[in-house]
Parts: C-alpha cells; sequence; structure tokens
C-alpha cells in the first residue's frame, strides 16, 4: 500500500498528503463499526488530519498567552480545548493542569462544603 | 489485530513538521505541545471516522467513500476543510487517471517491442538493448503497484 500518495515523483511536486496512509487506516480500524474503507476515504482523511494540525497549532498560538509569544505551549492547547466549540471534543485529553498544592487545597474546600451542607440538613430534620 | 498503543500515534517528524510549517518562522513548539496536537490528531481520525460511517450507515453502505468523510467535517463544524479536501480529492484523482494511463501505455509499447523482437531475430544487438529496457520498465511498474 503507498504510504505517501503522490510521493515518489521525480518532478520535485508537492506531496498531497504527507501523513502516512498505513497508520491513519490501522486508527481508523479500529474504530467498532467500520467495515472498510475506501481508498479516496483515506486519502481524504489524511488530508484533513493534515489540515486540522495547522488549525490546532494556529488557533492556539493566536488566542495563547499574548505577549510572551514566539511559543506554544501545551496550556495554550488546553485553554482552546475548553474555550472553543470546535475543539471540544478535545477536553477530555488535553485536561488543564494545576499544581498539586493548589488540586489538595481544593479538595479540602470541597469537603468542608460538603460537611457543611451535611449539618445544615440534619438541623433542619431534628427540627421537623 | 491487536494494535500497539504506538499504532494509534502519528509520526511525531511529519506532525512537527506540519505544525512548524504553519505556525510563523521562529515559533518554539514544547515538547508537551507537540505530543499533545499529536494524540489530539488522532482523536479527531476517530472522530471523523466514526462521523463519517454514521453518513455511510445512513446510506446503507458497508464502505466509507469520500463524500461520507466531507459530511463528516461539515458535522463536525469543521466546514472550513471541505473546500480544500475537494481540491486535494480531485487531484488525486487526476493524478489516478494519469497513472492508470501511463501503465496502459507502457503496456502497448511492450506488446509493440515483443512483436517486431520476433521479427528480428538476426539482430542480437538490438534485442538485448530491448531486453534491458524491458526489465527498467517492469521494475518501474513494481514500484509503481501501491496496493
Amino acid at each position: 500500500m503507498a504510504d505517501v500518495v503522490v510521493g515518489k515523483d521525480k518532478c520535485g511536486e508537492q506531496r498531497l498528503v504527507s501523513l502516512p496512509l498505513s497508520r491513519i487506516r490501522v486508527i481508523m480500524k479500529s474504530s467498532p463499526e467500520v467495515s472498510s474503507i475506501n481508498q479516496e476515504a483515506l486519502v481524504l482523511t489524511a488530508k484533513a488530519t493534515e489540515l486540522f494540525v495547522q488549525y490546532l497549532a494556529t488557533y492556539s498560538y493566536r488566542h495563547g498567552s499574548g505577549k510572551e509569544k514566539k511559543a506554544l505551549t501545551y496550556s495554550d492547547l488546553s485553554n482552546t480545548a475548553e474555550e472553543s466549540e470546535t475543539f471540544q471534543f478535545l477536553a477530555d485529553i488535553l485536561p488543564k493542569k494545576i499544581l498539586a498544592s493548589k488540586y489538595l487545597k481544593m479538595l479540602k474546600e470541597k469537603r468542608e462544603e460538603e460537611e457543611n451542607n451535611k449539618d445544615e440538613s440534619e438541623d433542619d430534620e431534628a427540627e421537623s | 489485530m491487536a494494535e500497539r498503543p504506538e499504532d494509534l500515534n502519528l509520526p511525531n517528524a511529519v506532525i512537527t513538521r506540519i505544525i512548524k510549517e504553519a505556525l510563523p518562522d521562529g515559533v518554539n513548539i514544547s515538547k508537551e505541545a507537540r505530543s499533545a496536537i499529536s494524540r489530539a490528531a488522532s482523536v479527531f481520525v476517530l472522530y471523523a471516522t466514526s462521523c463519517a460511517n454514521n453518513f455511510a450507515m445512513k446510506g446503507k453502505r458497508k464502505t466509507l467513500n469520500a463524500s461520507d468523510v466531507l459530511s463528516a467535517m461539515e458535522e463536525m463544524e469543521f466546514q472550513r476543510f471541505v473546500t480544500p479536501l475537494k481540491e486535494a480529492l480531485e487531484a488525486y484523482r487526476r493524478e489516478q487517471k494519469g497513472k492508470k494511463e501511463a501503465s496502459e501505455q507502457k503496456k502497448k509499447d511492450r506488446d509493440k517491442k515483443t512483436d517486431s523482437e520476433e521479427q528480428d531475430k538476426s539482430r542480437d544487438e538490438d534485442n538485448d538493448e530491448d531486453e534491458e529496457r524491458l526489465e527498467e520498465e517492469e521494475q518501474n511498474e513494481e514500484e509503481e503497484v501501491d496496493n
């Protein structure tokens, strides 16, 4: 199977698709209900994935940490996943990162809140 | 077929190149960011495939085709991809047609040569040259057979 479409040409034309079709195919086939994939669909999916990578990178860069630019960081990407509806489907795999200490603090506060709620409802029960 | 985890990833080098070409010169991309984009790309393929498959099933087909993929892009709100994808599809179809015509032409040429070889048995030198050329063409044909 051709790994790269229009790869080996001698005239030096631009490749139609750079991502390896064989790998794209493996990923596609891992989807449970898919039986077979026609070659054109494979090529288009590969091309679409390239467009997606470009779009995700440029979008995240433009909307990312303003001044201190000249860099694309993980948080730029996770912000995009959280804030943009188009990229929402990535939210689970690009979670926001917080410091462990902050997380533990949040957990503690949440537990205290739950304790308070519990106390209140017990008081209510006592009154009735 | 059991897929190993790495099989579901796309090659780092290619992903990195695509990112670099998309961003302005001199922008640094952290390793984490690259890895994240690579994972996102794999998820995108899965999402697109699943979506395209729904269209195929609606059409009572078992094979995903180009229009299923295009419909999936619209469904996923990536309409901006539709035009460049259609252009890529046209280019691909032209290329496929060109390849087919080229190999059909080569076959015709080869058949012609074989006929003339049988006619000129006395000319040994010429026969040797023809055989060499035939061998080269066969090799080329092997390279071009994709599937």
